[in-house]
């Protein structure tokens, strides 16, 4: 999608070395990108290279120990309600219900409103009936998309998602695929997205990050230029893939 | 479950019962009362007014050094478990005096309080601080990270970070603390009442021992004891039910 | 979760001996002030331990009070352990049995003083048997929830690879159940040090229980009193300490990674 580029956020020669015990690991080595207003960007990379670390620096969660990130020009010091996370080992509070959770971070508004929007997101990723259910109630599908819900209601303008649906079986992984682009396009958030599964990255994204193993570096940016919906047998998106596969060093055979 | 097999425990005790009582009327000695002793002892009780007195008194000791130990030891422990230099600073003296029976404390009690009920309430404040402060440690430390970042996310003020993340998630393990604290506070109210004061069901049972022998009494008192803690117990699990607590019990 | 991540090293050292010396001082000065002439300071304490070194009963005393600790305990892990595997394992018998148990369960140990005596006099047996039933009930029932808990699928598992009831009880359903019969020992060591010195106090003339109430009566030495407080705190520690050391042990240690 080639669309005129803002940038939204700017990671700045990114490196994070953390020391445990006398013992300093370097997890990310001055990783400078951009990213677009607007743009579903996806960082892909194998597991413990450093996705999650990168994505928490960008969401003000870690302060890099070199580099730092803008986002809208300014330097970010912290997390903020304008840019939302959705962590991978699921931030549902179980002690509220699925409406108590969507309206938690709705604390500003008044109550009409705060109902209002609720119900809204509620519908949106398709939870009616379960409003006042806990999470312990709810299949882990429903879960994360509550989590999203709860995401998508303070109306963010950036929305963090680190592997959101990596626990999740294989069918219902596929229909939240669809559900998150079909939320995006509606609402279009910049979304940066971390998953180490090669396929999930193609269908979803503008634009693939490729991370080497740790200490992470950048290896290479893909540009995913097929409109959705993505037809996933067409010759385009298996060139597509299958490049990123090499890129990894994995023939793709078994 | 058919009616049978509800009944089985029921019928359980009533063996227990006639066992009891069939080996209090054989033994040489008088000593040990029969369960209908017993019964005829509560009885006496109540007539003579004593058994809503002592019970009262038992537990408006338990009340008081209870929750004045909770209102003290549990934002005390949540602070200290929040601030890692707190609690690096303070556990090796609570680690010292945790094991220091409550009852060890009597003769300091009286010391300071005299003979009477703030000498026992102190002693059950006391047996309580401690552990509930710990109790409140452990929860604080337990809390996933992942819900402090998500309370963070949303942009709130750290008092309501305190009252919306970190006081929500720790009440279902304060629970079990609380209920566990007060079966040590109704263990040692029962003491304190042997030693430091001359009314509740401990001292009832001394009382009724060095009056006289009336051991029908002291088993009486023993009974008293046994259904009381289990109220205090059964009511304290209750809590573990409520809907929104119930995701920190997953485990039973 | 804590506000801060990594501690350095001379923090771990230098926190505790500020909070233990202002600790001290605090006591030290409250006591100077307040022109108490009966509670003692620190130094009196100190002065207090060592002249009961001096004495020589305090050895006497502390193996008295552990006697009886020991024996009692090991009297109610030797019956409470197999008493509450089956109790578990069978749960016709755990239904019947449970009640029974609640209701004994919550009766102070120490309101059976009376009858301990009578049936033992005044002695070792009655502190042991006090002991004893402090211990009993917390052991028995996290035995019983130790077997309720292990999950099904273990001892599906277990008859899969064709194990015996018995064996399957010695080789799958018992390890699995051990963390949690641990903790109960545990929780049942730490009433069973506070059930014996209430019980010295009362029942018996020697252990450290006798030792703070003799101090207290045969002429007002609080400074002794402290100093036995002191013992007892210290010595439940290392049990405790001795205890946790056992949790550590590698066979067992799958059952308690959830909490660290
Ligand atoms: N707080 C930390 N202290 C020390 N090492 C860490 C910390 N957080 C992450 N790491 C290490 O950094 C590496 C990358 O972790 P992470 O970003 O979670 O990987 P990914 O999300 O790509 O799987 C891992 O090797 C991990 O052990
Ligand atoms: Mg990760």
């Amino acid at each position: 999608m080639a669309q005129a580029f803002k940038t939204k956020l700017r990671a700045e020669g990114i490196s994070m070395v953390f020391k445990r015990d006398g013992n300093s690991t370097s997890v990310l080595d001055n990783i400078s990108l951009d990213v677009g207003d607007g743009e579903f960007l996806c960082l892909l990379g194998p597991s413990g290279c450093g996705k999650s670390t990168l994505l928490n620096t960008m969401a003000g969660f870690l302060s890099p120990t070199g580099g730092e990130v803008r986002i809208d020009g300014e330097v970010v010091t912290g997390p903020d309600p304008r840019r939302i996370f959705v962590f991978q080992e699921r931030g549902v509070f179980p002690w509220l219900t699925v409406e108590g959770n969507i309206g938690f971070g709705l604390f500003k508004l008044s109550r009409g409103e705060r109902e209002r929007r609720i119900a809204h997101y509620i519908k949106l990723v398709g939870l009616q009936g379960f409003e006042k259910a806990y999470p312990q109630e709810l299949s882990g599908g429903m879960k994360q998309r509550l989590e999203v819900a709860r995401a998508l209601a303070v109306n963010p303008d950036t929305l963090y998602l680190d592997e959101p649906f990596g626990a999740l079986d294989s069918i219902t992984r596929l229909i939240m695929r669809g559900e998150l682009l079909r939320i995006w396009e509606a609402e279009r958030k910049t979304i940066i997205f971390v998953t180490h599964d090669i396929e999930e990255a193609v269908q979803l994204a503008d634009r693939v990050v490729v991370m080497s193993a740790r200490p992470a570096r950048i290896q290479q940016i893909v540009e995913i230029d097929i409109p959705h919906p993505r037809d996933i047998s067409s010759p385009r998106y298996l060139e597509l893939r299958d490049g990123i596969f090499e890129q990894i060093g994995l023939a793709h055979k078994i | 479950m058919t009616l049978l097999v509800r009944l089985r425990p029921v019928a359980f005790i009533a063996v227990l019962l006639v066992a009891w009582h069939i080996a209090a009327a054989r033994q040489a000695v008088h000593l040990l009362p029969g369960p209908i002793a017993v019964a005829f002892g509560l009885v006496e009780l109540a007539q003579r007014g004593l058994l809503v007195k002592y019970v009262v008194a038992s537990l408006f000791r338990v009340t008081w050094g209870f929750m004045s130990a909770a209102i003290i030891a549990i934002p005390a422990g949540l602070a200290i478990g929040w601030y890692r230099r707190a609690e690096m600073s303070l556990n090796p003296l609570i680690q010292i005096f945790r094991p220091i029976s409550p009852l060890a404390w009597i003769p300091i009690s009286i010391l300071w309080f005299g003979v009477g009920d703030v000498a026992a309430i102190f002693l059950i404040f006391l047996a309580s601080l401690l552990p509930l402060t710990l109790t409140a440690i452990n929860a604080v430390e337990s809390i996933p990270t992942v819900y402090i970042n998500a309370g963070r996310n949303f942009g709130l003020s750290p008092a309501s970070l305190v009252y919306r993340v970190l006081y929500p998630a720790v009440i279902p393990q304060l629970i079990i603390g609380l209920r566990i604290t007060l079966g040590i506070a109704w263990l040692v109210v029962v003491a304190a009442e042997m030693i430091a004061v001359n009314s509740g069901l401990g001292f009832l049972i001394v009382d009724a021992r060095n009056a006289g022998n009336r051991y029908d009494l002291v088993v009486a008192g023993m009974v008293l004891i046994g259904v009381i803690g289990l109220l205090l117990d059964t009511g304290m699990r209750s809590l573990e039910g409520i809907r929104s607590l119930r995701w920190g019990y997953s485990e039973d | 979760m804590n506000s801060l991540a990594q501690p350095a090293k001379w923090e771990k050292v230098l926190w505790p001996l500020l909070a233990g010396a202002v600790f001290l001082a605090g006591w030290h000065f409250s006591v100077k002030y307040s022109g108490s002439k009966i509670f003692p300071s620190p130094v009196d304490v100190q002065k207090g331990v060592a002249e009961l070194l001096r004495k020589g009963v305090l050895w006497g005393y502390i193996v008295d009070s552990l006697r009886r600790v020991g024996v009692g305990f090991s009297l109610a892990a030797l019956l409470g352990i197999p008493a509450g595997l089956i109790l578990g394992w069978y749960p016709a018998a755990g239904q019947v049995v449970n009640p029974v148990i609640q209701m004994l369960r919550p009766i102070s140990p120490i309101a059976w003083i009376p009858l301990s005596i009578v049936w033992f006099g005044v002695g070792d047996a009655a502190a042991i048997y006090l002991i004893f039933l402090g211990a009993f009930f917390p052991i028995v029932v996290a035995s019983m929830n130790g077997v309720r808990n292990v999950p099904s699928m273990f001892r599906r598992a277990g008859r899969n690879f064709g194990l015996k009831p018995a064996q399957l009880l010695a080789k799958v359903v018992f390890p699995a159940a051990l963390p949690q019969i641990i903790m109960g020992l545990r929780i049942a060591l730490g009433i069973a040090w506070l059930v014996v010195v209430a019980a010295e106090m009362i029942a018996v003339d020697s252990g450290l229980g006798y030792l703070v109430i003799d101090a207290r009566n045969s002429g007002k030495r609080y400074d002794l009193v402290v100093a036995a407080m002191l013992l007892i705190g210290l010595i439940g520690l290392m049990l405790d300490i001795a205890f946790r050391r056992l949790e550590k042990l590698k066979s067992v240690r799958w059952g308690f990674r959830l909490e660290a």
